[in-house]
């Protein structure tokens, strides 16, 4: 029981960081076309900006000022990168926010050097919140849970209460019609692709000294994102929901789940040893390869989903 | 046409910047050791602190002249704890006609360069690499896999062990095992297992979790699960940020524990554990900066002092001291550093360690013995350590014939 709901709410903040980065990128993804692999690139910026205010300044103007800077720095990848780029292709839009990651990674580790930064949780979060069960659960992750929620709350108070967000939400599956009704659709472009960045750019600032802000950040981060953003399917922000709150309960629980395939097949009178054929994969407890499941799981609804739980367009 | 024209300028020109080299300077003959760890990636620190280390060491050795008049001198490979990145490494390492080749970091590496070594070995008899591990500790390295072409100068997973199962208070009865899935991690759970049953069979093992190596940076679910166990220690191998965040995890859940590590000494796991951890930390270690407090030893107390000066985080690396102090002795009794010559004289020497301790490079399987020292992380000590305010105070200590474990290594000897 003590074991479960602080899996749950463990699962619940990580899945709330993991919609906060994908649904970024399902945005761009479903509006454009473009699979952004510079997404988690962002992400890490976001993180090594934060620590670099939170040095200069604090915490506090970090959390507004870096997420700020990753969507400008968001708006100028789409308005002297990705629109020049954009008359070539798909393929060409791919590989420019490809070489993207390079530049940004590579870039990063010569400004800030190839060590962890040591950015911490600031002072005024260092408590615990609560304990259940005699196990504390850290305040910081409450914050991590607030701002998350709140922000996603106001991402879709923006889309589905605003006039903007009607145009935005017309441009992702109409945008010759909502260019020739007369608005600006390469300007609707250029903010979505900046609130995509800046959304990456919080997720970096809050988890930046949560998980650690080192160089390699991003390629820990990268493939999870786009398992999240294929599972959900494309198009739909409840599907990258549904499918981030699931990869982060299926990180946490399997975790604790100790059981393997073999132990399944028990009840049926089938035993199996590792010498036995396949006996050393059937035999390897879940918590072992707990990592591998988000992969296994994209690779079934690939199969039989390929269009992701709720997407609305083919990937 | 201009442009072809132009872009094949400006081709040679970079063409001839690359190509350009300064003229061999005259008497620029050096030893060099290639060196192969992490400088970039999850374990960056780690490789940092060891190349710090070993440039502290061979300012030293070659303040007092090298070997044979010649000094030495390290030639950097990043390897990204990545053992195919290894190879194409040591690949480099052989190109440039270099006698040794060191690394320190991922037994997972240092598999996969004695199988290279000894392949190139044997078709390039003209051209031989000796394979220095500085820190590559699976027991299976000295054992299965033992090589004529390997030494071995960190104390084997086998070796810490038995300091570490010793070590453990009579009053302790369940410990929880968490260790890094891979060849080091899966060598400590063997031997940790083996020596509780041989020496503590009265501690029952309550958990035995196997994480991926360098890849979790929540450790929240695991510390939930050790909490339900009931365990009184946690009896881990990890290192670097497996271990920090681990540390860190379960400070922050305010778990009441014993962190009973392998390799708490190594660089990151005493900040991680703060001033919450007063007396938490344990870990097995060849020398920590109260040794010399402890046994009066002043030259030493001088050396932790030039250390301190320079650096912030505790010099661990007194086998490699030892490891440089033999390899020049045994260059200078082969006469070269033909890696044969150097091999064979290697083989069965003893040296003194900083502290007095006679080790001994064992023949049969390559590997270093030297003593252990079992110390806990607390307040009041006279050398703190990362600036935590904590230092290491001594609580059990191994000899050399308490280290010097039978080994299963049949080693294939070279004709010539």
């Amino acid at each position: 029981m003590q074991v479960g709901l602080i899996s749950l709410l463990d699962g619940l903040v990580y899945g709330m960081l993991l919609f906060m980065l994908a649904s970024g990128l399902t945005l761009i993804l479903s509006m454009m076309g473009v699979l952004n692999f510079a997404h988690a690139s962002v992400y890490m910026l976001g993180a090594y900006f934060a620590y670099q205010i939170d040095q200069w300044v604090g915490f506090w103007p970090a959390l507004v000022i870096a997420p700020v800077l990753c969507g400008a720095i968001g708006a100028a990848i789409e308005v002297w990168g990705l629109r020049r780029v954009h008359h070539n292709g798909h393929i060409a839009e791919l590989l420019f926010t490809f070489g993207l990651v390079f530049i940004i990674g590579r870039g990063v580790q010569m400004i800030w050097g190839m060590l962890p930064m040591a950015y911490r949780v600031p002072a005024g979060l260092d408590f615990p919140l609560f304990s259940v069960y005699g196990e504390n659960f850290p305040a910081y992750r409450g914050f991590m849970l607030l701002v998350s929620g709140g922000m996603l709350f106001a991402t879709w108070l923006l889309l589905k209460k605003t006039r903007i967000g009607l145009i935005i939400q017309a441009s992702l599956t109409h945008p010759g019609m909502v260019s020739a009704l007369g608005h600006n659709v390469p300007l609707v472009f250029t903010t979505v692709f900046a609130g995509g960045s800046f959304l990456a750019g919080l997720a970096g600032v809050i988890a930046g000294n949560y998980l650690t802000t080192e160089s390699a950040m991003a390629d820990a981060m990268g493939p999870i994102v786009f398992v999240v953003v294929i599972f959900g399917g494309l198009g739909s922000l409840a599907g990258c929901f549904i499918a981030s709150i699931l990869m982060g309960m299926v990180q946490t629980f399997s975790v604790v789940f100790d059981y393997s395939f073999a132990d399944a097949l028990k009840p049926f009178g089938v035993t199996l040893a590792a010498n036995d054929l396949l006996g050393e994969i059937l035999t390897i407890p879940m918590s072992r390869i707990g990592p591998l499941v988000p992969y296994a799981l994209l690779i079934l609804i690939l199969v039989f989903r390929p269009r992701g739980l709720m997407g609305t367009r083919e990937t | 046409m201009r442009f072809p024209r132009f872009y094949a300028r400006v081709f040679l020109a970079l063409l001839a910047v690359a190509l350009w080299e300064p003229g061999a300077r005259a008497a620029d003959v050096t030893i060099k050791i290639g060196y192969i760890d992490p400088f970039s990636g999850a374990f960056a620190a780690g490789g940092d602190a060891s190349l710090k280390m070993f440039q502290f060491i061979i300012e030293n050795i070659n303040a007092k002249g090298g070997a044979l008049g010649e000094k030495f001198e390290l030639v950097t490979f990043d390897d990204k704890l990545q053992p195919a990145e290894a190879l194409i490494a040591l690949k480099s390492v052989t190109d440039q006609n270099l006698p040794f080749v060191m690394s320190c970091v991922g037994s997972n590496v240092g598999s996969a360069l004695i199988d290279a070594v000894n392949k190139h070995n044997t078709r390039n008899p003209d051209n031989r690499v000796l394979q220095l591990n500085c820190g590559q500790l699976a027991t299976e390295l000295t054992n299965e896999q033992c090589s004529f072409w390997h030494f071995r100068f960190a104390g084997s997973v086998e070796m810490r062990a038995v300091a570490r199962i010793k070590s453990l208070p009579a009053s302790l009865k369940t410990v929880y095992l968490l260790n890094q899935d891979y060849l080091f991690g899966q060598s400590i759970r063997n031997d940790t297992k083996k020596f509780l049953a041989l020496y503590r069979p009265d501690i029952k093992i309550v958990g035995d979790e196997m994480i991926p190596l360098m890849q979790v940076k929540d450790f929240s679910p695991y510390i939930t699960k050790i909490k339900a166990s009931g365990s009184e220690s946690l009896l881990t191998g990890n290192y670097g940020p497996d271990l920090a965040l681990l540390i860190k995890a379960g400070v922050d859940a305010g778990l009441n524990i014993r962190y009973d590590s392998y390799l708490g000494h190594v660089i990151g796991a005493p900040t991680a554990i703060g001033a919450a951890g007063d007396g938490r930390l344990t870990s097995v270690m060849e020398i920590h900066d109260n040794i010399s407090v402890e046994e009066s030893n002043a030259a030493q107390e001088e050396f932790v002092k030039q250390w301190r000066a320079t650096h912030d985080f505790g010099f661990i690396a007194i086998n490699s001291v030892t490891q440089f102090d033999m390899l020049v002795r045994a260059i200078e009794k082969a006469g070269s550093t033909d890696p044969l010559k150097v091999a064979l004289a290697l083989e069965g020497m003893e040296q003194k360690d900083m502290f007095g301790a006679v080790n001994i490079m064992r023949k049969d399987d390559h590997q270093l013995l030297n003593p252990y020292y079992e110390a806990v992380l607390t307040k009041g000590q006279k050398y703190d350590v990362e600036k935590t305010g904590m230092g290491w105070k001594t609580e059990f200590k191994t000899t050399v014939a308490d280290e010097t474990l039978p080994t299963t290594c049949k080693m294939k000897r070279p004709e010539s």
